[in-house]
């Protein structure tokens, strides 16, 4: 008889999981104090302005419980969590001058080789610092600005200062206010009136050192009937201490323009994921997020759009992937504030080995918004009686001259279909395989090739601890 | 261990079970190669069931019995392995797989197969030619497997999965039910192409149309879990004229 494979419970993420010795100039103590907050704001030379927003921010950090709802956070503390790790370089335009060691990550990871390739920019931030940034010229004389986040608050103060956590309000929630507080790194993207990136931009974010956190801010304007196309990356080798990952992403789509925001992430399972993503759409304008969360310990994330102009569209495509010891909680939330604006949402999950994934979201359709469109389509697949998933969708529809749909599908995978593959000569695990690749097949069509592969490389890591 | 080497399937004394129930009791039956055989039958008889423990079904039991291919004991095999040997079931209701397309599916099972990669445009071509014979549209290879498949196209494409695998037994399991006149036409001259004197074809049916251009060795009467009556192609008329009650006596 063949030997079959067996599915083991620890995942090999090799491929993420080599960790570097830590080498920092300069980080932080555990914990959050006023002093630890103006210490990040004088290394990185600051405006006044942004001090005062990091001290306000943490004041209302100080004054706001922790959600009441979502996965369980009582292993977080942020007593125990190093907020600021700034590596021993200064950023880069260069590849060849970016230290051997945070290179080799990056290699490791296929950045540049992507950047080589298909991108039109590519930004790598190594724990709290962007390390390496870089931008095609021929989108420099088009005006496009495609930079680190503290740069941009230093040089385009301008543009900046009137958005940035306008669209996430440090008051919102406890890990908004965190973020607001000790933000560091992140990229700036702004895309002039008319200008069309046909080829993506990238950020990739790393976080390498234990106990830390990493709380990267991005900022993306498309101005009017520009387009653009974003993709940001995430990992981080395991550690057997909590880590924390509260980015906050803030999008702003001018009248007639279009973003798309696609985001793999597979950070490492000791990894709480908290984190905050917003984008407001004006007259005519469409965001499109694709979103697929692998990783992390626990995430709650979100993406949220506010379709503030007519005709306005967004649309999610999301696929999240739980496994042992996770308890995902994604999906989105959707504003309907004027007429015949439109969404579409289109979401999957798989949970294997006693992992939760659960699927959440919110569409609001206010009085104004007559002539909308919504239609919601969530499907969640379950590998075993040992895990769970479930879906919360929730509509709040303030008119009657809407149309909606709304389908929600929760399965354990078919015995039967397994079987009918197997006659044909599939192993269990490929046929199981096969059908979670059929599963996710609508949103891998969604990402740009190389993501494609990489995540159906993920799906088969999960599915068998192996790399197949 | 082998033995009766002449057989390619031998089934010995097989009770079978699903959620307690019995529903094979005892049924004896043998195929040699180049052979077609027929399983008939009334509603509940056990015909599908036999079909699916062949193929080792895991939602049901072997309580007694064993079943052998080509004088091997598979009896405990897992399905894979089972297909893997050469067996393949034509399914009265295939799954529909969302997301996987006809073609990277049939390649993906002939790989397994035969343990070795089957290059992309070969296979194409192969795959392209047995769809022509079958009458499928090309459009299909790109399609999702069975999914929004009407009741004839899904037969249809059972067979020209049959075709592609080549295997040693071929088990159909209703293949003709529910067809227009000219699609068991097209399905019984593919069966007429695939029929050799290395392989063996056991078509599990109620209706006749299927076998008129087959050249049927034996027909074996299927009641309550048993084989109760083995013959010749001739009671395959006394059926269609008298119904089963004819034949059972």
């Amino acid at each position: 008889m063949a030997k079959e494979k067996t599915a083991i419970q620890e995942l090999d993420r090799s491929p993420f999981d080599f960790r570097d010795a830590v080498q920092s100039d300069f980080s932080t103590d555990q914990g959050l104090t006023a002093a630890i907050v103006e210490e990040i704001s004088r290394v990185k030379g600051e405006p006044e302005w942004m001090l005062k927003h990091r001290l306000r921010s943490l004041e209302l950090f100080n004054s706001i419980p922790m959600p009441a709802w979502g996965p369980p956070l009582d292993e977080l503390d942020i007593n125990n969590i190093v907020t600021y790790v700034k590596p021993n370089t200064a950023m880069k335009d260069d590849w060849r001058e970016v230290p051997d060691y945070i290179k080799n990550t990056f290699e490791r990871l296929g950045i540049p080789k992507a950047e080589r390739e298909s991108l039109a920019g590519v930004g790598a931030q190594y724990d709290s610092e962007v390390v390496y940034h870089r931008v095609r010229e021929e989108l420099l004389r088009q005006g496009v600005i495609y930079t680190d986040m503290d740069t941009a608050v230093r040089e385009y103060e301008d543009l900046v200062r009137p958005l940035f956590m306008k669209l996430v309000p440090p008051s919102d929630h406890r890990f908004a206010a965190l973020h607001g507080a000790v933000w560091s790194g992140g990229s700036f993207v702004y895309v002039p009136a008319g200008v069309q990136l046909d080829v993506p931009l990238q950020s990739y974010f790393r976080l390498n050192a234990p106990g830390a956190g990493q709380f990267e801010h991005t900022l993306i304007v498309v101005e009017k009937g520009a387009r653009a196309h974003f993709i940001e990356g995430c990992s981080a080798p395991r550690y057997n201490v909590v880590n924390l990952h509260a980015g906050c992403v803030e999008l702003y789509v001018r009248e007639g323009a279009t973003l798309r925001y696609s985001t793999i992430e597979n950070w490492s399972k000791n990894m709480m994921n908290l984190n905050t993503k917003r984008c407001s759409v004006e007259k005519n304008g469409a965001i499109e997020w694709v979103s697929g969360t692998f990783g992390s310990h626990k995430t709650m994330l979100y993406p949220s759009s506010f379709l503030k102009g007519e005709g306005a569209r967004s649309s999610f495509t999301g696929i999240t992937f739980a496994g042992s010891e996770q308890h995902l909680d994604t999906g989105t939330k959707v504003y309907h504030m004027a007429p015949n604006t439109s969404s579409t949402v289109s979401s999957k999950s798989i949970s294997k080995d006693g992992g939760i994934a659960i699927y959440r979201s919110d569409i609001h359709i206010l009085p104004e918004a007559v002539g909308s469109k919504s239609s919601v389509v969530c499907e969640s697949l379950m590998m075993d009686r040992s895990s769970r998933a479930d879906t919360v969708p929730v509509m709040d529809i303030r008119n009657d001259q809407v149309d909606i749909g709304h389908e929600a599908r929760i399965g354990r995978i078919s015995d039967a279909a397994i079987f009918y593959l197997m006659t044909r000569g599939l192993s269990e695990n490929e046929a199981k395989d096969m059908i979670v690749r059929g599963f996710v097949e609508p949103i891998a069509k969604e990402l740009p090739l190389e993501y494609a592969v990489e995540m159906n490389r993920l799906i088969s890591l999960e599915l068998e601890g192996t790399i197949g | 261990m082998r033995e009766m080497s002449e057989n390619l399937l031998s089934i010995q004394n097989l009770h079978a079970s699903a959620q307690g129930r019995e529903i094979l009791r005892g049924l004896d039956l043998e195929i040699r190669p180049g052979e077609v055989h027929v399983i008939m039958g009334p509603n509940g008889a056990g015909k599908s069931t036999l079909a699916n423990v062949i193929l080792g079904d895991p939602r049901y039991e072997v309580t007694e019995g064993r079943i052998l291919f080509e004088g091997e004991d598979i009896t405990a095999e897992k399905t894979d392995a089972r297909a893997r040997r050469g067996i393949f079931l034509s399914f009265q209701t295939p799954e529909e797989i969302p997301g996987v397309s006809v073609e990277s599916f049939l390649r993906a099972a002939k790989n397994a197969q035969t343990g070795e990669m089957q290059k992309l445009l070969p296979f194409r071509k192969a795959l392209k030619a047995k769809m022509e014979q079958l009458g499928i549209p090309e459009s299909y290879a790109s399609r999702s497997l069975n999914v929004g498949f009407s009741g004839g196209e899904k037969k249809k494409n059972e067979i020209l999965q049959l075709e592609m695998l080549a295997p040693k037994l071929a088990i159909l399991d209703e293949t003709d039910s529910g067809l227009d006149i000219d699609a068991v036409r097209t399905i019984a001259k593919s069966i007429g192409r695939f029929k050799s004197p290395k392989n063996a074809i056991l078509i599990i049916t109620h209706i006749t149309r299927i076998l008129q251009d087959l050249p049927v060795d034996r027909v074996h009467i299927l009641a309550q879990g048993r084989i109760v009556r083995t013959d010749g192609a001739q009671i395959i008329d006394e059926v269609a004229s008298g119904g089963f009650a004819s034949v059972l006596g």
